[in-house]
């Protein structure tokens, strides 16, 4: 048995330890959200915190996540209202919406640790998150946005 | 149910059939050319099938049945948004539920060929504007005033003179036994409150939850994975194999042969089932495949475009279209190009891979899927497993990602085969590799331009194409030219340019290939508009202004004069870096300008896209816009950073680190203007994709010199 702690709940899983965290996440707690892109860490599509740090889940063993602390996009905020949410919806970011789970969990860390960043930070930053229908350009804009919004104090 | 003898034209019976429910939708009748519009108390009369588009309840609240696949395209957004207007509700009060595959109640499901609205926004139009009207007459009536003091407005009728006012739900067991008008009354685009509005999309909520249920995310009770090794080579054969290591691993149930017909062969492959994912990929992982791979030849694609440029040499072809005599003209011209493009095979990469869970019981099949093309999957499932369409549900999640490939039968017909197998519930998995390597792709196609020019005019224009045909897999013999053979382009300049040909030479390989994004347009578009820029520079004038000359159509000229005003295009000096390009498809017409400029590092980068989409009329231009940015940047993608080689057979790309996607800082800025008019609606999904490879060569022509005519290059190379 592995204990794993997803936004703040304990599950008990029995899995193989050297199953990526991605698929116990989707196949065995049923949190679905988080997406499976590529299973090689190329497009970011997975992207779950880990003790805060966002990371690839599809190449995280679920033996090195166990008793951390992760966090999935069901957990990003309790009333789809974390500014980067009300950021996506108000610049209608997604188009099939597949990426864009991996998309919010990088750029809230992102935003966490670089609550100003410049075009060249979140490219930096985004760059390991593939979105095949090219909304680069709104992720891009509603980072921003979401930045101004947390600076004017928006709930976090 | 009790049935009454009534014409099939007569939807105005009553019956209580429809509760206390107002259900609106079509019927398709199987061989009239206008489908029908029926209340639920006339379908049920007339036993006719109905779709309910709309259904009003006794809470008020509508359910609008959307009979498409929602891929990212917006028909999620975009349909409720034609209904809200006409109907009069808030688009919050509208609900969305996808619609299950029937052809017989929907009419064609494909979503594909930029259809979703411009086949159907009349209709919905006159449907929403019809519920609207009964209502009002159900107030009317209650109220006993006459119609003509009442009108709709959020959801309510309300009387004018008094002020009073009911609630849809409180009318629609009056409205629900009206007849339906036969005329009612739209309105004019300037009477618009929702309709050309950037209205937020309703289902982003859902898809920054992690909410959203896509394919992969369908899970049923007691349903088992299911990966399969498929023959590399996509038309081998499985000549043996050994599952024993594959069943010793941990969660592995079954491991046996499976057979998909795709187009007129077969695919062959082994299918490993276990109780989760990652156990199925750990049992195929130690799976023992021998393959026959002998009675086809074996691809390699030096090879591949090397004969397509021969035989683009050496032979007439098929023509699609001649008028006038291009070849004379040509012999006699001083100023002539000859000229060949080449464009690459390429991978869907849909962001969410293939999947498909199917569960397939003695007296029904169904299945759940990312599905563009519901009704094509439950005509497929039925007459591959001969049972009667209506034991078949087809039900559509959303897709992440389509571009074509999911409106193939394939994975939804693997699925089902494997679940008839095991008798029980399963979910088949496409590994990103799997999904990258099977195909179909889309086809590398070379092209030949010749041109000459006669007094600063066009005096001839021949184009031909080899390339393998999205029809040749189901009937191989080539007879007759590429009915696509003239995709992408400009209808007007057929007016103008007296002698055109365009061929297409027969060309054929064992590789599976298949519609992408905006179809012989994508690669078309990329020959052809490169070649009017080659004329341009050949006949010394300015591209826009040559294309001027040919496209003397007033709407081409709209478009033009809107490409040089939002682009300052006028102001640019050469050398700037400026390229341009204009391509039809799917009835709109989009030009886009593109700027590019050499960085202090060396390397050239794109400035600054400016896109103009006439696609007549519209409802959502952010829609629109995040539609042409997303087909500029998997243009750029087909264009810099990714192409599908062959090498002995095999595909050479695996995964996204050698088909390497665009990424957040390849992105340049998108400006995107949609013409205003009220022409016929026009698609808005695919159009946007085919002028941008043209616009960007030419701008790095415009910046270099230097004329790059195969795809796909190396930005960093230029
Ligand atoms: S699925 Fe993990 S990075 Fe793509
Ligand atoms: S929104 Fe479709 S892949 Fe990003």
């Amino acid at each position: 048995m592995i204990t794993l702690n997803v936004n703040g709940q304990r599950h008990n899983v029995d899995a193989d330890p050297n199953m990526p965290l991605l698929w116990a996440i989707r196949d065995i707690l049923g949190l679905t959200g988080t997406k499976y892109g590529c299973g090689a860490a190329q497009c970011g599509a997975c992207t779950v915190h880990l003790n805060g740090e966002a990371v690839r889940s599809c190449v995280t063993k679920v033996s090195r996540a166990a008793g951390q602390q992760i966090v999935t996009i069901e957990g990003l905020s309790v009333a789809n209202d974390h500014p980067l949410q009300l950021a996506w919806n108000e610049l209608n970011v997604p188009q099939c919406g597949y990426c864009q789970s991996g998309q919010l969990m990088s750029a809230a860390v992102l935003l966490r640790e670089n609550p100003n960043p410049t075009d060249q930070d979140i490219d930096d930053a985004m760059s390991g998150n593939i979105c095949r229908c090219g909304t680069y350009q709104r992720v891009r804009a509603a980072i921003h946005k979401a930045a101004a919004m947390q600076r004017e104090g928006a709930k976090i | 149910m009790e049935t009454k003898e009534v014409s099939r034209r007569n939807f105005l019976r009553v019956t209580g059939i429809a509760g206390t429910a107002l259900c609106l939708g079509f019927y398709f009748p199987a061989n009239a050319k206008q489908e029908e519009l029926v209340t639920a108390s006339g379908a049920a009369d007339s036993e006719i099938e109905m779709n309910a588009w709309i259904r009003i309840d006794a809470n008020g609240k509508v359910t609008l049945t959307d009979h498409r696949a929602e891929m990212g395209q917006g028909s999620y957004q975009s349909v409720p948004q034609i209904i809200a207007e006409e109907l009069e509700v808030d688009l919050k009060d509208i609900n969305v539920v996808f619609a299950q595959g029937d052809q017989a109640k929907y009419g064609s499901q494909i979503t594909g060929g930029s259809s979703t609205i411009r086949g159907i926004y009349k209709k919905l139009l006159k449907l929403s504007a019809t519920a609207r009207e009964m209502l009002i007459t159900a107030a009317a009536t209650k109220w006993n005033v006459p119609g003509g003091e009442c009108y709709a407005e959020s959801g309510h009728v309300i009387h004018k003179p008094s002020g009073k006012k009911f609630n849809y739900g409180e009318l629609v067991a009056v409205a629900s036994k009206l007849p339906a008008p036969k005329e009612v009354k739209l309105k004019k685009i300037s009477e618009y409150k929702l309709i050309r509005k950037p209205l937020q999309k309703l289902d982003t909520p859902l898809k920054t939850n992690g909410g959203a249920i896509f394919g992969l995310d369908k899970k049923l009770p007691g349903m088992l994975y299911a990966v399969v090794e498929r023959n590399p080579r996509q038309r081998g054969k499985v000549k043996s194999f050994s599952d024993a290591a594959a069943l010793k691993v941990p969660g592995v149930k079954h491991v046996f042969k499976v057979q998909m017909k795709v187009f007129n062969t077969i695919r062959e492959g082994v299918a490993v089932v276990a109780d989760s994912t990652w156990a199925a990929m750990q049992g195929r992982k130690v799976l023992h495949v021998e393959w026959d791979d002998s009675g086809f030849e074996h691809v390699n694609s030096a090879d591949l475009f090397k004969r397509q440029e021969e035989l683009l040499r050496k032979e007439e072809g098929l023509f699609a279209k001649k008028q006038g005599d291009p070849d004379k003209a040509i012999e006699q011209a001083a100023k002539k190009i000859d000229v060949i493009y080449q464009t690459p095979y390429q991978a869907h990469s849909a962001m969410e891979p293939l999947n498909c869970v199917a569960y397939y019981q003695s007296d029904k099949v169904e299945v759940w899927g990312p599905i563009q093309a519901p009704d094509w999957v439950q005509g497929g499932i039925s007459t591959e497993f001969k049972i009667p369409k209506e034991k078949i549900i087809v039900n559509m999640t959303f897709l992440g990602g389509g571009f074509g490939r999911k409106a193939f039968l394939d994975y939804p017909l693997e699925a089902v085969t494997i679940s008839k197998e095991i008798g029980k519930p399963v979910q088949v998995v496409w590994t990103r590799e799997d999904d990258m390597t099977q195909g179909p792709f889309r086809a590398g196609i070379s092209y030949r331009g010749q041109g000459a020019i006669e007094n600063g005019e066009i005096s001839a224009l021949k184009f031909k194409m080899a390339g393998q045909n999205i029809d040749h897999w189901n009937s191989p013999k080539r007879d007759h030219a590429n009915g696509s053979t003239t995709e992408g382009f400009l209808n007007p300049y057929f007016e103008s340019i007296k002698n055109i040909s365009f061929a297409d030479v027969p060309f054929e390989m064992p590789l599976p290939n298949m519609w992408w994004r905006s179809v012989y347009a994508s690669t078309n578009g990329f020959a052809y508009e490169s070649f009017m820029n080659e004329m341009a520079v050949l006949a010394g004038q300015d591209q826009l202004d040559f294309r001027r000359r040919y496209l003397k159509d007033e709407r081409c000229q709209r478009l033009i004069d809107k490409m040089e005003e939002v682009s300052g295009w006028k102001s640019r000096k050469k050398g700037d870096g400026f390229g341009v390009a204009i391509t039809e498809c799917f009835t709109s017409t989009v030009g886009q300008v593109v700027k590019v400029s050499r960085r202090a590092d060396g390397k050239v980068k794109i400035d600054h896209v400016w896109a103009v989409m006439d696609c007549g009329w519209y409802v959502n231009p952010d829609i629109i816009s995040a539609q042409v940015e997303g087909s500029i940047v998997m243009a750029l993608g087909a264009a810099t950073t990714h192409e599908i080689t062959f090498k002995d057979g095999l595909t050479e790309q695996q995964n996204f680190y050698n088909y390497q996607m665009p990424r957040m800082s390849d992105m340049p800025l998108v400006e995107v203007h949609v013409m205003d008019n009220d022409a016929d609606a026009g698609g808005v999904g695919e159009p946007g994709l085919p002028p941008f490879s043209p616009a960007l060569t030419d701008a790095i022509f415009d910046l270099t010199g230097k004329r790059i005519r195969k795809l796909p290059f190396d930005m960093n190379a230029v």
